[in-house]
């Protein structure tokens, strides 16, 4: 699996080359689209004048700039209009860790050093750590400028992609009503239903995906009773690739040959 | 400009029971490209289609299914596919309480606000409380036939729910192994100690702006007019000298720009 990003992470003239790659990945199961006679069906796009299905060199990227007219924009255009920023992700600010709202946070993403770039991401990691900083930079990837915040967590950095402040809209956007002054006592009435409630750690281990697990559990029932079961040819289909992002990550950290 | 509810729903905790209206917390400004097909820049549709025959399958004629092995399929039907829906349900339920920094940041997804419904005065309570005991809520709702996991949480006197990505979809870092390669030394601990001191700061999302974006727009809108600018092709720079003459030459420049300002 190719990284989703690679480049430099800089602080001061510090250098270290990373390759990016997800810290998320997705739970649900994925349903395929079948034929009624059970074949596995393509999405395809078709042209609206020709009614003709396209091939991927007959695609482009535009823009609509008025009702029904639009502007062409090559990947090399957005290539080129973020000059300085592809490459780098340089870190020009450390924030306490704990300071920054999570409602910025959108996605997070692993920094995995390039051989030999080892010491100097090590170093960053742990003065981060000890220190209980986050660093703030910009950077463009994939056709987008992303704020981030890049975290040390257990000897790794992690990047987290956060949301800029036009991004976020305020209570007054949203037409939310003024706030209002409470009587102490109905707030002691809270604070007492909350310590009631409280636990010391967040048990993340605990948040399943319930209804993955009923897909799961009915698809097994249903192939154990041979109900609704289709079989390919296999030398047909090619088996779906099925990515194993842990797997990757670990080959990378351990420094064997890519 | 004022929005619109997404949803209704009644906050729970415990017998306690806050009518809340939720609203979209994040304001889409990505540029929105569409596919064209190259020779009369028109809009593409999309279709189904069956591979072998190379011909349409209608919404009607397609069926759902779930590949337990690489051609072994296991069809769903809509039966099946409602049985799976969780019940319907108004709740937002609060089980538990938790200290802000026990959610490492990789959970959160996505936020919405909460507004008052009716009862504003145990809204505000409420968010009031969460503020001074310092903790976020756990949440679970049923949104538009989904099951929801959130973070409930207080922010500039109002309440914040934040969805939250399940145990399957977080890979912690507590997991992978550490990077390869001997420790850094005491002194290289202190240089860089001393320069992330000096690049510390306050916390302020309003110096940080998306400059790509405002730049691809003012390219689309040049392209538009006729003006397509020329471009200029990036060059990547990888620099590679020793570790401690640039945490040194760092600090020596950064000590520089601080005497003089």
């Amino acid at each position: 699996m190719r990284p989703f990003w690679s480049g430099t992470l800089t602080f001061g003239l510090v250098s270290v080359p990373v390759n990016l790659f997800p810290a998320n990945k997705s739970s649900r199961p994925s349903l395929r689209m079948l034929s009624d006679e059970g074949a596995p069906l393509e999405r395809r796009y078709y042209s609206q004048k020709t009614e003709k299905d396209l091939d991927a060199d007959e695609l482009v990227r535009g823009y609509e700039f008025k009702k029904g007219k639009y502007v062409v924009v090559t990947d090399e255009e957005l290539e080129r209009l973020a000059p300085e920023k592809t490459r780098d992700i340089d870190l020009t600010r450390f924030v306490k860790e704990d300071s920054i709202p999570p409602v910025h946070f959108e996605r997070g993403y692993f920094l995995i050093p390039e051989s030999g770039s080892e010491k100097a991401y090590k170093l960053l990691a742990e003065t981060m750590a000890k220190s209980g900083f986050a660093g703030l930079a910009t950077f463009v990837m994939r056709g987008k400028e992303y704020l981030v915040a890049i975290f040390s967590d257990h000897g790794l950095l992690r990047a987290e992609t956060m949301r800029f402040v036009d991004e976020l809209r305020s209570p007054a956007d949203v037409g939310l009503p003024k706030k209002k002054k409470v009587p102490a006592a109905s707030v002691r009435k809270f604070e007492k239903l909350i310590s009631s409630r409280s636990k010391k750690e967040f048990s993340g281990a605990k948040l399943q995906d319930e209804q993955a697990e009923a897909l799961l559990k009915l698809v097994k029932k249903k192939e154990k009773k041979r109900s609704n079961v289709v079989e390919v040819e296999t030398e047909e289909r090619e088996p779906a690739k099925v990515i194993d992002l842990v797997a990757v990550l670990k080959k990378s950290l351990s420094g064997k040959a890519k | 400009m004022a929005g619109r509810a997404i949803w209704k729903g009644e906050l729970k905790i415990g017998a306690t029971k806050i009518p809340v209206k939720l609203y979209a917390a994040v304001a889409d400004r990505t540029v929105r490209f569409h596919i064209l097909d190259d020779k009369h820049l028109m809009r593409v549709k999309q279709h189904m289609v069956s591979p072998d025959s190379g011909d349409e399958v209608t919404n009607q004629e397609i069926q759902k299914a779930y590949e337990v092995e690489p051609g072994k399929f296991v069809i769903l039907t809509d039966e099946d596919l409602q049985s799976l829906e969780p019940k319907p349900s108004r709740e937002i339920e609060v089980t538990e309480f938790v200290p802000p920094e026990s959610i490492n940041q990789q959970w959160y997804e996505r936020p919405y606000y909460l507004g008052p419904d009716g009862n504003e005065q145990d809204y505000f309570a409420l968010a009031e409380a969460l503020e001074k005991s310092d903790r976020e809520g756990i949440a679970r709702w049923v949104m538009r036939n989904k099951p929801y996991i959130g973070a409930l949480r207080s922010q500039d006197g109002y309440l914040v729910l934040c969805t939250l990505r399940n145990a399957a979809e977080v890979i912690s870092a507590r997991e992978l192994p550490k990077p390869a390669g001997r420790a850094p030394s005491a002194k290289e601990l202190n240089m860089a100690k001393q320069l992330v001191g000096m690049l510390e700061g306050e916390f302020n999302a309003a110096e940080f702006e998306d400059k790509y974006r405002k730049r691809v727009m003012e390219f689309i809108e040049r392209k538009a007019k006729g003006h397509a600018p020329k471009l200029r092709v990036v060059k990547t720079k990888r620099k590679t000298t020793s570790l401690d003459s640039v945490l040194a030459k760092s600090l020596e420049s950064l000590k520089k720009e601080k005497r003089a300002a």
